[in-house]
């Protein structure tokens, strides 16, 4: 009995971390379930949230989540200008284009983050995000448990929106049959750019509660982008429930795997079980 | 007075990369016609329709609709004109119910104004689909998806209709319903082209015809003059 108790700690950390890189994953997952592009500035991307964030919080004393607010609006149109002038231009090129515009883009970021930043790490230090709270056996940091939260809101709110809006289905029919949606009228171009603006807002999300969860530098971004490529192949692309699923998955084994092998054995248990599962099922447990 | 051509493809050539699709293609349709491309697989048939849908632009050559000349336009701006296609293979969208199917078929910001008057249209002719417009389009039938992309190429609210390869894996008694309810779209004042490779079928419901053969037109006429052609009568018919 004592075990579930010990254990109970680390299965709620687990899951409410998996809701941070669900988030974090969604954007990438997003983009490549409509646009066929991987995007590998991601991570950096999301990092540019976490920026974003720290600016709101140390230059202008907002609040990071409250800061969202004028974030979200500020990434949603770099996404739609990246998209609309970089990538669209790119993909009629070739989908190497788009990878290797990706890569230019993710050394400029890290750059220019390394430029203003320096090298040294950064958090979003609020006041709240050091507390913990406990609920019975469990003992878990706040932070966590607004990760989880946002997590929830975000994806009701993606699903929502595909599914009510025009603008929403246009997006899931592109993702289906490209030529067709071209014969719907679908302006696919404009349809793209709005996908990747979306894909930015949840990037600015994903970047200020990964900034209130970890500290990162300019370089962070890479490691979380192949944490959301693991949680994007896990549960399959372009699929929302999936991409929750597998960003359950990966922090349950990360947070399982840290409590059995410990902390340094944490990431590498989580990888070896992606490639369990991909092994298992190869189109991910959601993948279509 | 002539009538006034609704269509006019004039000697247009297109390639895919370095090989040659369509040699020196014309073709005019006038307002309220129903007429058929014929021919068999690879003579270009579904190439045309491309083109003329904006998917591929021809490197030589123009296209006209109305008077205007939309060789050079991006597709959704075709559809704007009013020129549909139903795509070869149905192409639904699998993961959208068949009401979403339709309503993403009046995408474009003319048609989405009358939206509500097509989709009545589309379940007057095609009743299944009401009856099944919450089902995922994957879940229906071969027969029903056709009838879905017709309901759906009909919500952009065209004044041209391009089908392509309607009657593929269908059984007879299943298309002729569906060439029936055609006759009636173009009694509501559509007009209709279709590519086929049942020539029998072809020259049964259309108006004239175009035979193709590797990317060019061969013959063209009223059916009742093709029908008579030799050449036709050997090659198709066996006589």
């Amino acid at each position: 009995m004592t075990l579930l108790n010990e254990l109970a700690t680390p299965i709620v950390m687990g899951l409410m971390l998996g809701g941070l890189y669900a988030v974090i994953a969604l954007g990438l997952s997003l983009v490549f379930g409509v646009i066929k592009e991987i995007n590998i500035a991601h991570g950096d991307l999301v990092i540019l949230g976490s920026y974003f964030g720290y600016v709101a919080m140390t230059v202008f004393g907002i609040d990071p989540i409250l800061s969202l607010i004028i974030g979200m609006p500020i990434l949603f149109g770099i996404g739609f200008v990246i998209q609309k002038y970089l990538f669209n231009r790119a993909f009629k090129i070739s989908m190497d284009a788009t990878l290797i515009i990706a890569f230019g883009l993710s050394l400029i970021l890290q750059n220019t983050y390394q430029l203003i930043w320096t090298p040294m790490a950064r958090g979003l230090t609020t006041s709240y995000a050091l507390e913990s709270f406990s609920a019975g056996p469990v003992h878990v940091p706040l932070v966590y448990l607004l990760d989880f939260l946002a997590a929830i809101a975000v994806m009701l709110f993606l699903h929502l929106f595909l599914k009510r809006t025009y603008l929403g289905r246009a997006i899931r029919a592109a993702a289906q049959n490209r030529k067709t949606a071209h014969l719907m009228g679908i302006n696919t171009d404009r349809v793209y750019a709005y996908t990747f603006a979306i894909s930015m807002a949840l990037a600015a999300v994903a970047g200020v509660f990964l900034g209130l969860t970890f500290s990162f530098t300019p370089i962070s971004g890479m490691s979380f982008l192949i944490i959301a490529l693991g949680v994007v192949v896990l549960g399959g692309m372009g699929s929302i429930v999936g991409t929750f699923v597998g960003g359950i998955t990966f922090g349950l084994a990360q947070t399982l795997g840290g409590y059995f092998f410990g902390v340094a054995a944490q990431m590498l248990v989580a990888y070896v079980m992606v490639l369990v599962v991909l092994a298992v099922i190869p189109r991910g447990i959601f993948g279509r | 007075m002539p009538e006034e051509t609704l269509l006019k493809v004039s000697h247009i050539d297109v390639f895919h990369g370095s090989f040659q699709a369509l040699w020196d293609v014309s073709l005019e349709i006038k307002p309220a016609e129903i007429v058929a491309i014929i021919g068999a697989n690879g003579s270009g048939k579904s190439t045309l329709l491309d083109a003329i849908s904006g998917l591929v632009h021809p490197a030589k050559g123009s296209i006209e609709f109305e008077g205007k000349n939309i060789s050079a336009l991006e597709p959704f701006r075709i559809v704007d004109l009013g020129i549909s296609q139903v795509p070869e293979g149905r192409m639904v969208f699998p993961d959208l119910t068949v009401l979403e199917n339709l309503v993403i078929g009046s995408y474009n910001r003319k048609a989405r104004s009358k939206r509500e008057q097509n989709l009545q249209r589309a379940y007057q002719l095609f009743p299944v689909l009401k009856e099944r417009k919450n089902q995922l389009a994957k879940t229906l039938s071969g027969g029903e998806q056709q009838m879905l992309a017709l309901g759906r190429g009909l919500m952009s609210d065209p004044k041209l209709i391009l089908i392509d390869e309607m009657s593929l894996g269908l059984a007879p008694i299943l298309v002729n319903e569906i060439y029936r309810t055609l006759r009636e779209i173009r009694d509501q004042g559509i007009t209709i082209l279709f590519v086929e490779q049942n020539v029998r079928r072809s020259l049964t419901e259309a108006d004239r015809a175009y035979i193709m053969e590797v990317g060019r037109v061969v013959l063209s006429g009223d059916v009742a003059k093709l029908r008579e052609e030799e050449k036709v009568k050997k090659a198709y018919f066996g006589t």
